[in-house]
């Protein structure tokens, strides 16, 4: 085991994992965490904490982490290169590993432009990539970035993130090779509606064996309102919502429960396709349904192996 | 070249205030040829200027000239008579161009007429595009002669981030190409690919910005 966490366990063991994200609140809002902790606890073996996603100004992750923990949920914190640079990153790696988390999701991070501070300036000292290669580095060679040794090193479980749905395909496999190679240990793909266009790039990945050399989660989001998917489809870049889902949701009587079941069908659906390994569900402001989609795929209840992590500093 | 573009004339006012006798002083190089600070627009903008006052109900006296390149002593010497007879400069050079007449008449207010955009090239008629973000440590031989660091909007090293569709960066996809598409078409194009699986390192930002101004010394051409 190279961090220990339940997480990695589960995948180890070959059993099909599953996370869920929860978002951080925009204010300091302290049971805002411990409500959906509560909600996800038992219905996933790990959650995930967004980096102020889409450049808005949340909770810290790594804060929202300690929370979580204390909640008996194992944390994956997210941490972005918008924001800081190698200094503040590895500073941070250093505090949340202190804190008891033991996986981390290295991203790019939206650009600010989306967000609430347009006018901030963007860090980008290093990339997803190098981000990657900097904990494995840290871990394994117990060394920060700039050569001084760390005594006591963090435990953690690499993650990355890919993007089947975003130009140029070819290169989104070649990016993901980059990951592994670096020392991506877990991969979260973006949300999944366009199953044709993730095949297709799965089959390339496995072409390449290159799921025999990562825990591949497959997103998935359940869409609340055709708006949304509309929202989606039309607005952000790298999503893929095929015209046949935004036809059912427009049509819906219930939004909700058609977007729920959209959601379940697209699981079913990738659980058949070999090579991933685990289950990743963004239910955006929507932590609530998680349990019902984790019961209704018939993966509750979850397996537990580290009874100790969640909480453990 | 080094591109710019004239400042909102309410700004330009605001800077000149109550100053009723202007030396504008334009730049025949970078800025003439991006239609920034040539003659043609130091004369515009002295019209402009005198238009504006004449609404206030005031006069100005404007004198116009245009350097050959006001980054250089010697040529800002060649207006020095100029100069000294005026209290307020306001120069339509890049920013080198203003702190030059700054630092060489300590006495004199010179503002800037122009906002310094960036090192680039013109793209169309009347449109220039950045190309070039004076890293201090030139990378153009490993991604295809196309800049990540100038041209990706997060200047990523090792491929596009997820925000690339269609050959457009999620940034604004009506006016930015994605750098890292037009990198992978390019290596594909030179049978390079393979060049694009090597992991960047983190990039030493020792050579850019970060040190305070930078320097360039060339031993054999010192006195």
């Amino acid at each position: 085991m190279k961090s220990g966490s339940n997480l990695e366990a589960v995948l180890n063991s070959g059993k099909f994992a599953v996370t869920a994200e929860l978002g951080p609140p925009k204010s300091a809002n302290k049971e805002f965490v411990i409500k959906r902790a509560q909600i996800l606890k038992d219905h996933i073996d790990a959650a995930n904490l967004t980096d102020n996603q889409t450049a808005i100004v949340r909770m810290s992750s790594i804060a929202a982490s300690r929370i979580v923990m204390d909640q008996g949920l194992e944390p994956v914190i997210q941490i972005t290169c918008r924001d800081r640079n190698r200094i503040a990153i590895q500073s941070d790696v250093l505090g949340a590993a202190a804190l008891g988390v033991k996986n981390i999701l290295c991203l790019t991070g939206d650009h600010q432009c989306f967000g609430n501070h347009p006018d901030a300036k963007n860090v980008f000292d290093i990339d997803s990539i190098q981000l990657v290669g900097v904990l494995k580095m840290m871990r394994d060679e117990q060394k920060v970035l700039g050569g001084d040794a760390i005594k006591t090193p963090p435990q953690i479980f690499i993650g990355a993130a890919a993007n089947p749905f975003a130009d140029p395909l070819e290169f989104r496999v070649i990016r993901l090779e980059k990951k592994i190679n670096a020392g991506a240990d877990f991969i979260q793909t973006q949300c999944i509606f366009d199953i044709k266009r993730f095949s297709q790039w799965m089959s390339m990945v496995k072409d390449k064996g290159l799921d025999k050399r990562v825990h591949i989660l497959a997103g998935v989001t359940p869409i609340k309102s055709y708006n949304m998917a509309k929202h989606m489809a039309e607005n952000v870049s790298g999503i893929s919502v095929p015209q046949e889902i935004l036809k059912r949701m427009e049509g819906a009587k219930d939004p909700k429960e058609e977007g729920l079941n959209i959601c379940i069908e697209i699981i079913e659906e990738l659980k058949q396709i070999k090579g991933i390994h685990g289950l990743h569900i963004m239910a955006i402001q929507w932590e609530e349904v998680v349990p019902e989609i984790v019961k209704r795929v018939g993966l509750f209840p979850r397996p537990k192996f580290n009874k100790r992590c969640a909480g453990e500093t | 070249m080094i591109v710019a573009d004239r400042k909102p004339l309410q700004e330009i006012m605001n800077m000149i205030g109550d100053c009723e006798r202007l030396l504008i002083v334009g730049c025949n190089a970078c800025v003439a040829i991006c239609m920034a600070g040539g003659e043609k627009e130091v004369s515009e903008l002295a019209s402009l200027i005198k238009i504006a006052k004449k609404k206030q109900g005031k006069t100005i006296e404007i004198t116009e000239l245009v350097t050959e390149r006001q980054c250089e002593e010697e040529f800002v010497k060649e207006i020095e008579k100029e100069i000294k007879e005026h209290d307020v400069i306001l120069s339509m050079a890049c920013g080198v161009g203003v702190q030059l007449i700054a630092k060489m008449y300590e006495g004199k207010i010179v503002y800037p007429a122009l906002n310094t955009k960036f090192m680039g090239l013109p793209e169309e008629q009347g449109q220039w595009v950045e190309t070039c973000a004076g890293c201090g440590d030139c990378r153009l031989a490993d991604f295809g002669g196309i800049c990540p660091i100038a041209r990706c909007s997060k200047s990523l090293l090792n491929g596009p981030c997820g925000g690339s569709v269609d050959g457009k960066c999620e940034v604004d996809p009506d006016n930015i190409e994605c750098a890292w598409q037009l990198i992978y078409d390019r290596m594909k194009l030179l049978g390079q690919l393979d060049k694009l699986l090597k992991i960047e390192p983190a990039k030493s930002w020792k050579t850019s910005r970060d040190g305070g101004p930078r320097k360039v010394i060339k031993e054999d051409a010192r006195l």
